[in-house]
């Protein structure tokens, strides 16, 4: 089922008498097997809306993204948080929709400086499981009137409603980039680095000790303040830093943020969120690839086939998500992390109150 | 303004609630004396007061959690409080209510610099966060006016901004964790240092839910290293609409000001009279302020200054040394002080596209006629947050409810052109029965079905949010 407008999206939910299985470009899914009839939401496309001198886009959840980035593009603006795109990772096809990256709470590199998806999302409408329209927030970037289920949608993977339309805040494109990379650093010395370096006062907007044990610095802003601050950043960290700039910058921060190096690489693939110093002792007991995104906080691991990364977790705080996985291993792994009881418990209660047939994506978030 | 009628039975066991309460606190924690409960009859929207049944001070989360086994058991409403310094009337009491106020939990938990964040309890000042970490060079983003006074506690509950968010985002955007005590007693840890909390994004929900999901303990917030310098230039304009158009195009041109602030001519008039702070005699100010190294700046403002010359500014005054950039924001800061000089106000707080501004500032001058009422525009303009201070006489009979009508013609032009009610402040009482303007009653029923989660029995911060016909059958359940 594919409507063409939410209203009749809204009634296909009603009359669901099964479960539903919710799609964008289906260029995200982790892979949980839902069950039910597919329901597509690519018959709601369009930019409704783009004011560039108030940094805001309004589309349909359908839109594909590259439709917005294009149409950003020719602005100089962008969705700040640096979505990722999943299909080479995943080896999948498809073509990535606005709605599929909110469900997906989908950031990248950047997030550490200006925030995951969430943070740049100002607006939702969604049909919940009952089948009824709702709004929250809107178009504008300051708004505390009532609560904000806004951010409750992004990253609920379609399992409290379907989203029909998304806003976003904007941010300009700065007039140019620059990246530090570094030699080879151990996980120990990468983590205390990219930390001095985020701690300094030069805005360093992504840090990412890659598969190949560099670390990478980005910069980005007017050509006079990245001239100073370039300069300013390697000072402040000694050691030796290669500089890379231009298109080159921009092709070494695609690959990060779209993990390419594990594209097409056998064995399963996890995602995991700690804090950036509990990172390297992580690392070591993970022994296997990895990469080490916002500043350490972001472990991405190539572990061999039915690796349970979240047995070696441990106390350490922080969450694992099996991205890429067999079948086999998905039947026994689920790919959310469990949540203490308490929590589990309220999740539990918000599913039952927005969807309360159990209608949309059963089987996924648990 | 409507209140709930108080519950008779809860008015009359309050001496056995009471009793139970002193069973768990310390003495000095349970104020039922009616002076000293006195005190906390309001917050800051000192129209509308009422006196709690008593008050309570816990001094730890395991005392927090005491209280509210009892309440929940009791099924008595808990207001939860921090500074007290809400504009929306989002710690105002109820007769059968008792206050929480979190005021003495005012520890700083954890400092970690390599991890950039800090925990505190939540009853620690907003500035004293920034006092924490800025001998080290970093600081705490979120910036409300209020912040020399207002607690995190309530910063998180009502997810406030400030005059910076145009870069470093509102609350909800620098809050990574809270140890939240449910209404049942509950401790629950949500989020932490690390980021985007598996599961459900519940943090995300909590902030900004007025104080009706939980009581917030603890909290760890994202701290920044302090950016080497500032430095803010004044512009001048000779009507709202090319000072609207010149903040459109500031930000249009790829450069993102820490701060855009806008005042109108009344405000600037009563400003500099109350301030001196050297401001042009015109119809519309800006100042925007950047940040960075002092190359840094003066890229950035040669660049802004250059937008600006476009519209012929009357005014065009880039801060020489660091006494004028206090001059420069003296007036900003003193604008609500000086208002208060002239008359009694009502301070609103509506979002509107930023594309929208010169047309509503033209429609508020309009009204201020009819209703015969002048008002005083000052805002962040980047953000199209707006805070239209209305004039009135408090002793004049039928002066406040005229201002109130007024405000509410206001907030209504705000939905209208795409904005919205409240862009920092909260809706609590104050803009409760505005809500139907912006939502659909579907809107507020999945709002309300949140708080039927983690509140059942709808006792915590009653009467606050929702129109209460919208949630009369919840309450009553």
């Amino acid at each position: 089922m594919r409507p063409a407008t939410e209203t009749e999206l809204a009634e296909i939910v009603r009359a669901a008498s099964g479960p539903l299985r919710i799609r964008g470009g289906g260029t995200r899914s982790l892979g949980a097997a839902t069950t039910g009839a597919l329901l597509e939401t690519g018959g709601l496309s369009g930019i409704s809306l783009y004011e560039p001198g108030a940094l805001t886009l309004v589309a349909g959840a359908g839109t594909p993204l590259a439709e917005v980035e294009a149409a950003l593009a020719a602005e100089n603006q962008r969705l700040p948080f640096e979505p990722m795109d999943m299909r080479a990772l995943l080896g999948v096809e498809g073509i990535p929709t606005v709605g599929g990256m909110v469900a997906a709470n989908a950031s990248g590199p950047r997030r550490i400086a200006v925030g995951a998806c969430r943070d740049s999302l100002i607006g939702v409408r969604f049909v919940d499981g009952q089948g009824r329209i709702v709004k929250n927030g809107g178009r504008v970037m300051k708004n505390v009137t009532g609560y904000d289920l806004v951010k409750l949608m992004a990253g609920s993977w379609g399992t409290l409603g379907v989203l029909t339309e998304c806003s976003f805040k904007l941010l300009p494109v700065p007039e140019m980039q620059a990246t530090l990379v570094s030699a080879a650093m151990t996980p120990d010395a990468a983590v205390a680095c990219m930390s001095d370096a985020l701690g300094t006062a030069y805005e360093v907007n992504a840090a990412t000790r890659d598969t190949e044990g560099r670390v990478c610095l980005r910069l980005e802003g007017f050509s006079e303040q990245i001239r100073y601050r370039k300069a300013a950043l390697a000072e402040a960290l000694g050691g030796d830093w290669q500089l890379v700039e231009g298109a080159d910058s921009q092709a070494l921060w695609r690959d990060i943020r779209d993990v390419t190096a594990f594209a097409g690489q056998p064995g399963d693939v996890w995602r995991i969120s700690v804090k950036p110093s509990d990172a390297a002792a992580l690392v070591a007991k993970i022994a296997a690839p990895v990469q080490m995104d916002w500043g350490g906080g972001l472990i991405w691991a190539l572990v061999p086939e039915g690796t349970d990364l979240r047995a070696k977790l441990g106390p350490i705080a922080g969450h694992a998500t099996l991205v890429r996985a067999s079948d086999p291993t998905r039947t026994r792994l689920p790919a959310f992390h469990p949540e203490p009881a308490p929590i589990a418990a309220l999740a539990q209660g918000l599913r039952a109150k927005f969807d309360p047939r159990g209608v949309l994506n059963p089987g996924l978030m648990g | 303004m409507e209140m709930p009628i108080p519950n008779a039975a809860i008015m009359s066991k309050r001496d056995r609630v009471i009793a139970r309460l002193a069973e768990v606190l310390p003495k000095d924690a349970l104020i039922s004396d009616e002076a000293e409960r006195r005190a906390y009859e309001c917050d800051a929207l000192t129209a509308y007061r009422c006196l709690p049944l008593a008050v309570v001070l816990p001094e730890s989360t395991e005392q927090v959690a005491a209280i509210m086994k009892i309440c929940h058991a009791e099924g008595v409403p808990v207001v939860p409080r921090g500074s007290g310094t809400s504009l929306a009337g989002g710690a105002l009491p109820t007769e059968d209510s008792i206050i929480l106020g979190v005021a003495r939990l005012r520890d700083v938990v954890e400092i970690n610099y390599a991890d950039r964040f800090i925990r505190v309890q939540s009853g620690i000042t907003n500035l004293a966060v920034t006092g924490a970490v800025e001998g080290d060079g970093f600081f705490y983003a979120p910036d409300p006016s209020s912040q020399l006074a207002c607690a995190i506690a309530g910063n998180i509950a009502m997810n406030s901004g400030g005059a910076h968010c145009l870069k470093y985002g509102v609350t909800t955007n620098n809050l990574l964790g809270v140890t939240l005590v449910t209404m049942a007693g509950e401790v629950i840890e949500i989020g932490g240092a690390h980021l985007d909390a598996a599961g459900y994004d519940l943090l995300g929900l909590i902030c900004g839910s007025e104080g009706q999901l939980g009581i917030v303990t603890e909290a760890t917030l994202r701290i920044l290293p302090k950016p080497e310098g500032a430095r803010p230039v004044l512009m001048g304009f000779d009507s709202n609409e090319v000072a609207g158009a010149c903040v459109s195009d500031i930000i249009k041109a790829g450069v993102l000001p820490v701060a855009i602030e806008f005042m109108d001519r009344p405000c600037i008039r009563a400003t500099e009279d109350f301030a001196k702070a050297g401001y042009p005699d015109c119809e519309a100010l800006l100042i925007v302020e950047v940040e960075g190294s002092d190359a840094e700046i003066d890229e950035q403002l040669g660049l802004i200054k250059q937008i600006a010359r476009r519209h012929n500014p009357v005014e065009l005054r880039e801060s020489q040394s660091d006494e004028e950039s206090k001059k420069i924001w003296l007036g900003r800061k003193s604008a609500f002080g000086a208002m208060g000089q002239i008359a009694d106000y009502m301070c609103l707080d509506g979002t509107i596209p930023v594309s929208s501004l010169p047309f509503v500032l033209k429609r508020i001058g309009e009204m201020s006629k009819e209703f015969g009422l002048g008002v005083a525009n000052v805002f962040h303009a980047g953000d199209g947050n707006m805070h239209p201070l209305i004039l009135y006489d408090a002793n004049k009979p039928g002066d406040l409810e005229l201002c109130e009508a007024f405000g509410a013609e206001i907030l209504k032009l705000c939905v209208e052109v795409g904005g919205c009610l409240t862009g920092e402040h909260g809706v609590g009482i104050e803009k409760r029965d505005l809500m139907n303007v912006q939502f659909a009653p579907d809107d507020l029923d999945a709002q309300m079905a949140v708080k039927d989660v983690f509140d059942p029995q709808w006792l915590l911060n009653p009467a606050k949010v929702f129109p209460l016909e919208a949630s009369a059958t919840r309450r009553a359940a």
